[in-house]
Formats: C-alpha cells, structure tokens, sequence
C-alpha cells in the first residue's frame, strides 16, 4: 500500500515554484514585449506610409506610395532590387527586415495637419505600425514627426523642404532624406550670379507661411550676400489662386527678377499669371527680366506648362541623373509603371531602405537603436552621390540639384534639365544656426 | 495714378467671373428660390470642358522615332494628333492652339445638359425644403462633381493655354501717356472681360426683349399669378436653370488660359461669389453684376504693398469687412429688393 505524502505546505511550495516557472519566460517576453512600441512578434513587420491621397498634392501622395510599394517589393526580394544593388550598405538582403517580412498600411494625410495626426495615430495605435513615413508638406510633417516623438516610433519625413522640419522642430525620433530652403539658397546663388550677373534687384513673392519664410530668408541671405539687392517682399495668402495684383506692381517697383516663394498650385498660378503679364519680355535696368522658383517640382511643373521654359530652381533629385543608383531606380520604377518617378518617389523610396538597412545594421526595430545607427551614417548608391545623415540635426547633407526649365521637352516628363550638381559642401552649414533640440530618443511603452 | 489704373484693371477680370458666377447664382435664386453652392462647381466644370476638348483634339497615334530615346532608353514614341493626319500638319496645329474659343461651342450644349439634369434629378425635390437642406444637398453635390473630376483628371492643375495671338500682354501705359511697362495687361484678360461683357449683356438682353425673358420675369415676381394664367413656369424655369449653367461654364472655360484649371477652382470662387450675391442684394440681376465688379476691383487695390503695408492683412478679409459695411447700410444689398429672402 502506498502512501502519499501530501501536505499543505508542500502544495503550497510546489505550486509557487511550478506557477514560478510557468510565469518566468512570460515575465520576460512582458519585459520585452513593453521594451518599445508595437515591437513585431510574428513573422511580418508593418510600416505607415502616410501620404496625401485627396487634396491638392494627391498625385504627387499617388507618385509617393507607388515608390513605396517599390520599395517594400525590393526588400521582400521581389521585382529587380532597384536601389538595394548599388546600396553601399550590404545589410538587405532582400528577405525583408530583419527576415521579418514587410507589410505596410496606408493613411491619407490630406495635406492638413490634424487630419496627417490622426491617420498617423490610427496607423500605429490600431494597425501596430513600427515606422511612420510620407508627406508632402513642411507643416504635417513637423506635426506628424512630433506625434511619432510621443509615440515611441521613427518618423522618415517624406517631401518637406522647410529648414524647420530638422531646424527648431527636429525631434531626435525624425529623420529627414529631402533637402531643405537653405541648401536651395545656397546652390541657387552662385549660378544666378553666373547667369544674371550681381548688380539685380529682386522682388520676392512669398506664400504666407512657414515654408514660404524660411524659403525666403535663404534665398534673400544667398543672393544678398553676392550682392543683389531686394526692393521688395511681398506675402501672398496660401489660398490665393489669382496673382494678377501681386505681380502687377512688380515692374513699377524697378525690380528685374521676381523671386516666387510658392509651391504647388501656388506656384503654377503665380508663374502662369507672371508670364501672361510679359514679364519675362521686358527690359528693366538694361537687363532681361528674369523670374526665379527656388523649390521644382516635376509634378508641379507640368502644371505651368510651357511657363516654365529657361526657369531657373533647384530640386533634390531627377530622374535624368546618371549615376548607377538613379539608372536603378528610374529604371525599376519605370518598368513597373511606364514613367519615370517624381523628387517625392524618390525620396520616399530612400527613406524606406534606409531605415530598413539601420534595422538591419541595429539587429532590432527599437527606435533608440534605429536613430543610433542612422545617426552619423554615411552612404552612396542612392541617387545623390556620397550622402550624411547629421546626428545633430537628422538632416541628410548631399549633393543637391540646380535645375532648369527645358526649353525643348522631349516629353510631358522631360521638363527640367539639370544645370549644375551643386557639391554638398557648398550647401552645408552649422546645425545650430536654426536652433531647436533634438531631445532623446523615445522608445514608447 | 498708373498704380490706380493698373488696379482697376485687374480688379476687372477677376470682378467678370464673380459677376458671371454670381448672376448665374442670382438667375437660380431668383427663378426656383434654390439657394445652389453647387454653381461654383458648374464654373469649374466649365473650365474641364475646355480641358476635354483639348485633350480630345490632341488624341494621338504613336510614332516611333529612332533616332530618340525615351528615358529608359528604349526608341522614342512620338505623340501625333490625328487632327494633323486629317486636316495637315499646320491646320491641325491652329485648330489644338484655338482649343480654348473652339470649347464654347462644345461647353454650351454640355453645360445646359447638366443643368437640366441636375435640376430636374436632384434639386427639384428639395424646392419645398428649407434653404439649410438646398444648401447641404447642392454643398453635396458640389463635393461628388470635384471627386469625379479628380479621379478622370487628377489632382494637379492642366495647363490650358490661350491661343497664341493672345499671348502676351498690352502696354497700356504707353497708349494713354505713361512710361512704358508701367501700367502693362495680358490681352487674354481683355478677352476675357470683353467676354464676361457680352455674356452679362445677352443675359439681360434675352429677360429684357424676349417673350420667354417676360415670362421668366413675371415668374420670378409672382410665380403663383403667373402658374395661375396657365404658363407652364416650372418648365421655364428648368431652362433657366440650364441656362445659368451655362453661363457659370462659359465663364470657367474662358478662365482657364488665366489659372490652369484643377479640380477645387469651383470652391475658391464659391463663397465670394455668394457674398457677392449677398452684396449686390439677393434676387438682383444688376445688383450681382455690379457688386461682381466692385468686389473684384476692391480686392485688387487691397492686394497693393502700399496697402498691406499700412494694413497688414487687409487682402484677405477686405471683401468680407465690405460686405460687412455694406449690409450694415443697407441690409438688403447695394440693388436688393424689399420681400425677397424676407418671409
């Protein structure tokens, strides 16, 4: 006969040390599961791409997303590779993200602020997206960059040309790829001088907002300092559409370039209306007339139609470049769709393997990790020749475009030539010239 | 003093298409009591008529060129438009560059189409609802028209350029005694008022002198007498209805040489064109007409640095601080009429 030798207190402690047991790698995995937020778990990673889908700058939010679905495509292992063969960084090796494979969600920022927030918030609160990317504006992304600071996720800015965005608004959680009103000032001055001489008077017309300041303020500093004078600027509200008594004025002010602060449908208006007035077939102070747009866009320009002919202005990036990464991309790109891709698609495309492969190089998604490893991080093979990712301001230092409105198109794409590569030392300058702070990183929950 | 002409002359075309707006909006207030935030998108759809028959008469076949390359390097394909194939190379060039007059034959029958359908599918059922419901219903349906637009068109805008015998623009300094390039016009824009005068012109010439104006009138002074002699007026009215669109269409594709047309035009003009209406004194044919040019010519001169200047801000709100005043002085508006919007 057997006995057993049951007792309460044996129970008691056999029970602890099992419940013990049980619980500790759940302890751990807690731990780690609460270590940042919407860590994966499963055999897939999510990234928001959060892009103006209606409003006015859709199509250049539809020109975007194509380049992310690209993007995701290459880093799956699919399609050509694009960019990820001429890379310098060999960390992808196209079977996703740390082997995780990449899915991707979609939010409509509408290109309003609050609107760009909330689809942001619903991306990573509901859809556990680990990074936030896109946009098409200087204000949703300085709104979302802060949003995805809280929220303990990386923010990789989309098309944003404000020197606020990595200037008083950084937030170490963001990054930007795109370059901004400083380095077009920068790039823009010394060939305006070339062409135009140094002894101009500018007139300025400036969108009545952030980026429209800090785009004036640039390009006024560069040009003033080789000596062009400025008579005049004058602001514009960002709803107007008809510039006809903004531009008026501007012969009777004896000014002989007129600068224009606008992007986007602004900027196809304001152009439109300049050129319809003759401006550009008028002599003042011995010179030709001359009309400036410090900010291209291949997408916006199509607008102004055949306005925009010998047009100086610069840009991030076109697809005419030869190097090997943008043959790569326009070539990818090109096949998949049948045109060529915008500035906006190409700097979202980057933007997406760049912080995959700061992923890869981190061995985790952690957000502390991933700004560790961009950080400071240099680069070539992506379009812009050798490229720095400032760890004092999250800003990409690159060589940037000087580009011209082509005076026989080829095509509805083939409307800019690139006039000069501006070196990116010549665009470079000390971070705290803009002031803000990047703060700490912020891994979330 | 040339600063002062130039500005009355921009106050000049951007005042024609308030004023055609607003008398379209007039016409239908007037006739069918409907208060329609549907009318700018009317004007913009308008300005797509002009778009469509561009794009229609630069349908082309492809040719390959050789000795070209496309941008992925492959031969280049060379759009030709099949109107150079029927008519030559020259010919077909004149007809795409007059793309934009040759769409008023095109806008005219399209835009009394939609007018009368949207008038006849839609807005008659809400005729004996409160204006808040017209309001919301046409706001509705102002939004679905943008929406359809954008999808066929996209989001960007389409460059629609004025012949080329209008490019350019006028030194009009210099023909009336000041220095050159001082007080200096587009000749589009002179067109384009020249037009909104003729429109505005015919309008009042087709209630004033025609026996369906006459009719139209009198419905629109008392629509039950005039039901009550045995005139069909409701079908008078539809036509009217269809005839306003037209109007606002005309003045949008004659617009679309001055701004490169996009899908939410309609919407910039909406709201001023109904202060407009409010201004010049709801049910007022005239009343519209003058406030479409008075507002138009007062924004101009609110737009000069001088005034900014003095009163930063001032560009965006003068119309509203107008209307303000005026209504103040005269509650009904500059021409309103005692009774009407009243009960």
């Amino acid at each position: 006969m057997s006995k057993t030798n049951l007792t309460r207190r044996g129970v008691l402690k056999s029970g602890a040390v099992a419940g013990a047991g049980v619980a500790l790698p759940t302890i751990f995995t807690a731990s780690s599961a609460a270590a940042y937020t919407n860590e994966p778990t499963g055999g897939s990673v999510t990234l928001g791409f959060n892009v103006p889908q209606t409003g006015p700058y859709a199509d250049e939010g539809a020109d975007e997303l194509r380049a992310y679905e690209l993007a995701v495509e290459h880093l799956n292992g699919g399609g050509d590779g694009g960019m990820l063969n001429t890379f310098s960084s060999k960390a992808l090796q196209g079977n996703g993200i740390l082997g995780k494979k990449v899915e991707f969600v979609t939010g409509d920022t509408q290109t309003k602020s609050d609107a760009a927030r909330a689809s942001a918030k619903s991306m990573i609160e509901k859809d556990g997206a680990v990074m936030i990317t896109g946009g098409s504006s200087s204000g949703v992304a300085v709104a979302v960059q802060a949003l995805c600071q809280e929220a303990g996720v990386i923010f990789m800015a989309g098309l944003t040309h404000s020197n606020d965005t990595t200037g008083k608004d950084k937030r170490s959680n963001g990054f930007r790829h795109f370059f901004n009103s400083y380095m077009s000032g920068a790039a823009l001055a010394p060939i305006l001088a070339n062409n135009y001489g140094k002894d101009r008077k500018a007139y300025h017309l400036t969108a009545d907002y952030n980026w429209g300041y800090t785009t004036e303020e640039a390009v006024r500093t560069s040009t003033e300092a080789m000596g062009w004078e400025t008579v005049a600027a004058v602001k514009t509200p960002l709803t107007q559409t008809d510039f006809s008594s903004y531009i008026a004025p501007v012969l009777q002010s004896g000014a002989d370039v007129l600068v224009l602060n606008h992007y986007g449908g602004n900027m196809v208006n304001s152009l439109t209306n300049a050129v319809q007035f003759g401006l550009r077939e008028k002599q003042i102070n011995g010179h030709n007339f001359e009309i400036i747009v410090p900010l291209f866009s291949r997408l916006m320009a199509r607008g102004a139609g055949e306005n925009i002919k010998g047009i100086f202005g610069s840009a991030n990036w076109h697809w005419s470049l030869q190097d090997e990464g943008s043959k790569a991309f326009v070539k990818s790109f090109g096949t998949k769709y049948g045109f060529p891709p915008s500035q906006a698609a190409h700097t979202c495309y980057v933007q997406t393997l760049l912080y995959a492969d700061a992923c890869e190089r981190a061995g985790t998604f952690n957000p502390c990790g991933v700004v560790e490893a961009l950080e400071d991080f240099e680069f070539d093979g992506l379009g812009n020749g050798k490229t720095l990712y400032r760890g004092s301001d999250h800003q990409c230092f690159k060589d940037v475009l000087v580009v011209k409105g082509k005076e026989n198109p080829t095509s509805e794409f083939d409307l800019l030539e690139i006039v000069e590569v501006t070196p990116r030392g010549q665009v470079e300058y000390d971070a705290s010239i803009f002031g803000g702070e990047l703060g700490s990183c912020n891994a979330g929950a | 003093m040339d600063a002062i002409i130039l500005q009355i002359l921009n106050g000049l075309d951007k005042g024609s298409a308030y004023a055609l707006i607003a008398l379209g909006l007039t016409l239908i207030f007037g006739t069918l009591g409907v208060v329609n935030f549907a009318h700018g998108a009317l004007f913009m759809i308008g300005a797509f008529c002009a778009v469509t028959l561009n794009k229609l008469l630069t349908l082309s076949h492809v040719v390959i060129d050789e000795t070209k390359t496309d941008f992925l390097g492959n031969p280049l394909k060379v759009q030709v438009p099949y109107v150079n194939d029927i008519f030559g190379e020259a010919a077909g060039a004149a007809i795409i560059d007059w793309s934009v007059p040759l769409a008023i034959f095109f806008a005219i029958p399209v835009m009394i189409a939609i007018g009368v359908i949207m008038e006849r599918g839609l807005i008659k059922h809400f005729y004996k609802r409160p204006h808040a419901d017209q309001i919301l219903v046409t706001f509705g349906l102002a939004i679905v028209l943008q929406e359809i637009i954008k999808y066929f068109y996209g989001a960007n805008p389409i460059p629609t350029p004025a012949p080329d015998a209008f490019k350019g623009s006028f030194d009009f300094g210099a023909a009336i005694g000041f220095d050159a390039n001082t007080i200096i016009y587009p000749y589009w824009r002179l067109v384009y008022f020249g037009f909104a005068s003729l429109i505005i012109g015919a309008v009042f010439a087709f209630l004033q002198f025609t026996t369906f104006g006459m009719v139209v009138r009198a419905g629109m002074a008392d629509r039950e007498t005039v039901g009550l002699l045995g005139i069909n007026i409701d079908k008078r009215f539809t036509i009217m209805f269809g005839l306003a669109a037209a109007v606002a269409g005309l003045a949008g594709v004659m617009y679309t040489p001055i701004n490169s047309p996009n899908y939410h035009m309609g919407m910039d003009f909406l709201v001023l064109s109904f202060v407009v209406v409010v201004v010049g004194g709801m049910g007022s044919l005239p009343g519209a007409v003058l406030a479409g040019f008075l507002l138009g010519i007062l924004e101009s001169f609110a737009s000069m640095r001088e005034v900014i200047d003095i009163i930063p801000g001032i560009n965006q709100v003068i119309i509203y601080l107008v209307a303000v005043i005026i209504l103040l002085t005269r509650p009904r508006g500059l021409m309103g009429r005692k009774g009407v919007m009243e009960d």
